[in-house]
């Protein structure tokens, strides 16, 4: 079983990719199980077609105690045997998300979520690593290998870049890898050769430039991936390419961040800070 | 030993025990510790400093000192111990601040009330369960008069906005509802509490009561928690003398007290420690004069009497000293009866903030000498009051370690040792006499000329139990 997580800016498109490329593998016959970590609760939607999963932390809410809950209330099938999960959490400027991450991730782990069947667990984190809750899948005995999203945009690199800095100190500390950059395109100025350029500063690789498509868009209105919806199109391609990318990826490295000037120097070579 | 040996010797003392630890650990904790000498004019002892990790203190936290000290003794106040049930659990009840009145009707001291955190109030955050303990406890108790919410680690650390809560449900109770940011984690000890919960009474509380008028002789008592009814002794005697206290803070105390406050002649300070930011603001802000007193132990009683009766009119002054004629006789009789057995006794301190110092007078009151004494939390100016009133010689510990005061213990040899609860049962296994010095072992009061007979007793029962003769094990006889 391959654990593994996806970090990357807020809105960069996790869970689209996290999504689109999980049916993939289970097209290629691999049983995945997807974990949201995030407490708008939206990595699992275009799976199962519904936007409102029933989350671990809402329903040990409801209870009382997540004792209460059992395994198949938070644990749900979808689309070509997708399993998922969502941690669920406070909405936002109240209580700890993080603490709602590491609660429901322990719930899953202890109550046998990850059967041995399983090939591979993608945790959906939210945004950049916050707090000590959103790195714990990321930690001992979870997730060994992780993909940042980012794209050709100043802030999404240095979202990549942060990232990386948790990663290092987690890599330093367990045996987490960064498995590479996953691009996915906002059709910015000599993009992929930036993020090429940047993925070889952070001593990973680009994994896959995932070039923009609006039939993603309009998979995701009708709440299903682009290989549900449409299955010819040449972007269901795109992420079938990406999904046997990361089967047959044997590149962990320990990434190595950029200070912030030698991140400006990047994008400054690549024209970047001109505009 | 003269003098000048005994100096020595426990310099000495202090450096053999100092060698157990590692070189920059020995360095911090050589700060906190001196013995008083002729030679250094102020032996300075550093204090109010962060714990060196690892080392075994006596210390307590902010919300200890907020919760513990300051606001659990308001009577008709409900304390919520806002966070997971162990702060609250575990201090409920072990601080004998004792208190007046019907027990769940206008005193709910005995009680405590707790938010009870589970994970799901961390995840999604406690302040819908704070509105609903305070609604449910006003219904409950209706006699109630405010509602204060002391923060525990967790509130703080997931940005719970008790304020806002506070401001709203006060509106709707129409009742003051404090809430006191005394995370545990803020500050270096409990001092930090004493502080912050000072802060929370004049923001909340002072000058916000109905107003009253100042009779000519009205007192307040601050920072007397009236353990073992200390501050009903020492009101009996302010109140022989002419005074009428009005307020104490906050033993025994309701809030109005602390609304009023300021509104009285004088402020007397007992604990000047875990009270004096809110004595110095009465005094910038509404020009309350306030001056330290001791009321333990006749001679610092007396010295006390005069000094209070000194801030009024000769009216005061003449019942004053009919007060110090008129006990002069019991505590000579006391003394007559003690002073012979515990005379050349030696004891060593280890308490709070204050008594550290302001016992010293009773022990010599009874012909004993204190040889070693030290604050857990208290700050320099303590340290500056206290170093005057010791004898040549006296080992002085700020913070001291488990294993310093048990070595301390072993090298000077006391015949009593004075501290808390954690230290009782260490010393009295070594078979030396012990007495709890916070609580004062379930005795009490100490204060006043009420306590210093039960003071007198309870050392001398102490010291001179038989008991004491019969510890040695049957195998080593």
């Amino acid at each position: 079983m391959r654990q593994i997580a996806i970090y990357g800016k807020g809105g960069i498109g996790k869970s689209t990719t996290t999504q689109n490329t999980v049916v993939a593998l289970a097209e290629m016959g691999r049983k995945v199980t997807i974990v949201g970590c995030d407490p708008k609760a939206d990595s699992t939607r275009l799976i199962l077609h519904s936007k409102a999963q029933t989350t671990v932390m809402d329903l040990a809410r409801e209870r009382g105690t997540v004792e209460d809950l059992e395994l198949d209330e938070v644990l749900v099938e979808g689309y070509l045997g997708v399993r998922c999960a969502e941690s669920g959490g406070p909405e936002p400027g109240v209580g700890c998300a993080g603490r709602g991450v590491i609660t429901a991730i322990n719930f899953l782990e202890e109550n046998g979520a990850y059967t041995a069947d399983t090939d591979y667990v993608f945790y959906d984190v939210l945004g950049d690593v916050v707090c000590g809750g959103f790195a714990m899948p990321i930690r001992e005995n979870k997730a060994k290998e992780i993909y940042i999203v980012t794209s050709g945009e100043m802030m999404a690199m240095y979202a990549a870049n942060n990232i990386s800095k948790g990663i290092l100190k987690y890599a330093q500390t367990g045996t987490v890898r960064l498995g590479g950059l996953i691009c996915n395109s906002r059709q910015t100025d000599k993009e992929n050769e930036l993020i090429e350029a940047l993925a070889k500063s952070l001593n990973t690789q680009m994994i896959h430039f995932m070039p923009r498509d609006n039939e993603v868009q309009r998979a995701e209105v009708r709440k299903m991936t682009v290989i549900e919806y449409n299955s010819t199109h040449k972007q269901a391609d795109e992420y079938r390419a990406l999904a046997q990318k990361i089967e047959n990826n044997t590149m962990m490295t320990i990434p190595t961040p950029l200070s912030m000037d030698a991140l400006e120097d990047l994008m400054m070579e690549f024209g970047i800070m001109d505009m | 030993m003269s003098t000048r040996e005994t100096v020595d010797f426990r310099k000495q003392v202090v450096e053999d025990v100092l060698e157990i630890y590692p070189e920059k650990a020995k360095k911090n904790r050589r700060q906190h510790i001196a013995v008083k000498d002729s030679e250094c004019a102020s032996c300075a002892v550093k204090s109010n400093a962060k714990t060196v990790p690892g080392i075994m203190t006596a210390r307590g936290c902010a919300y200890a000192g907020a919760k513990g000290v300051v606001w659990g003794p308001v009577k008709d106040v409900v304390h919520i111990s806002h966070g997971p049930v162990g702060c609250g659990y575990y201090s409920w009840g072990n601080r004998r601040n004792l208190a007046d009145g019907e027990i769940g009707v206008d005193n709910f001291v005995p009680f405590l009330f707790t938010s009870d955190f589970q994970e799901s109030d961390i995840i999604y955050g406690g302040d819908k369960k704070l509105e609903k303990i305070i609604d449910e406890v006003v219904g409950l108790f209706p006699n109630a008069k405010g509602v204060s919410v002391l923060s525990e680690c967790p509130v703080g650390l997931i940005g719970d906005d008790i304020e806002s809560v506070a401001r709203r449900m006060s509106e709707k109770i129409e009742l003051p509802v404090i809430p006191v940011r005394c995370e545990g984690f803020r500050g270096i000890s409990q001092s930090l509490g004493h502080h912050i919960a000072n802060d929370a009474i004049r923001d909340h509380l002072l000058g916000k009561g109905p107003a009253r008028e100042i009779g000519p002789y009205d007192i307040g008592i601050i920072g007397d928690y009236n353990i073992g009814g200390d501050a009903w002794a020492s009101k009996k005697i302010l109140e022989e003398m002419g005074l009428k206290v009005v307020n104490i803070w906050t033993g025994d105390s309701t809030l109005e007290m602390l609304q009023n406050g300021h509104l009285v002649k004088l402020n007397l300070i007992h604990c000047f420690r875990s009270m004096n930011y809110i004595a110095k603001h009465m005094e910038e802000t509404y020009g309350t004069p306030w001056i330290e007193f001791n009321f333990f132990g006749p001679t610092k009683i007396k010295e006390s009497i005069l000094k209070i009766a000194a801030q009024f009119d000769d009216y005061i002054m003449e019942k004053a000293l009919k007060v110090i004629e008129k006990y002069a006789a019991p505590m000579q009789k006391v003394i007559d009866t003690y002073r012979p057995r515990l005379e050349g006794k030696s004891v060593m301190l280890y308490v709070g903030g204050l008594r550290p110092r302001h016992i010293v007078g009773a022990y010599e009151d009874l012909g004993m000498e204190v040889i070693g004494t030290g604050y857990e939390f208290a700050h320099n100016e303590d340290y500056e009051k206290t170093i005057p009133a010791l004898k040549e010689g006296t080992l002085i510990y700020d913070d001291v370690t488990a294993l310093e005061l048990e070595e301390f213990v072993k090298k000077l040899k006391p015949d009593l040792v004075g501290s808390g609860i954690k230290e009782k049962y260490v010393f009295e296994k070594m078979g030396l006499p012990f007495r709890q010095m916070h609580s004062w072992d379930y005795s009490g009061p100490y204060h006043g000329y009420e306590g210093f007979p039960i003071f007198a007793r309870d050392m001398d029962m102490a010291i001179n139990s038989p008991t004491w003769k019969s510890i040695k094990a049957p195998w080593t006889k």
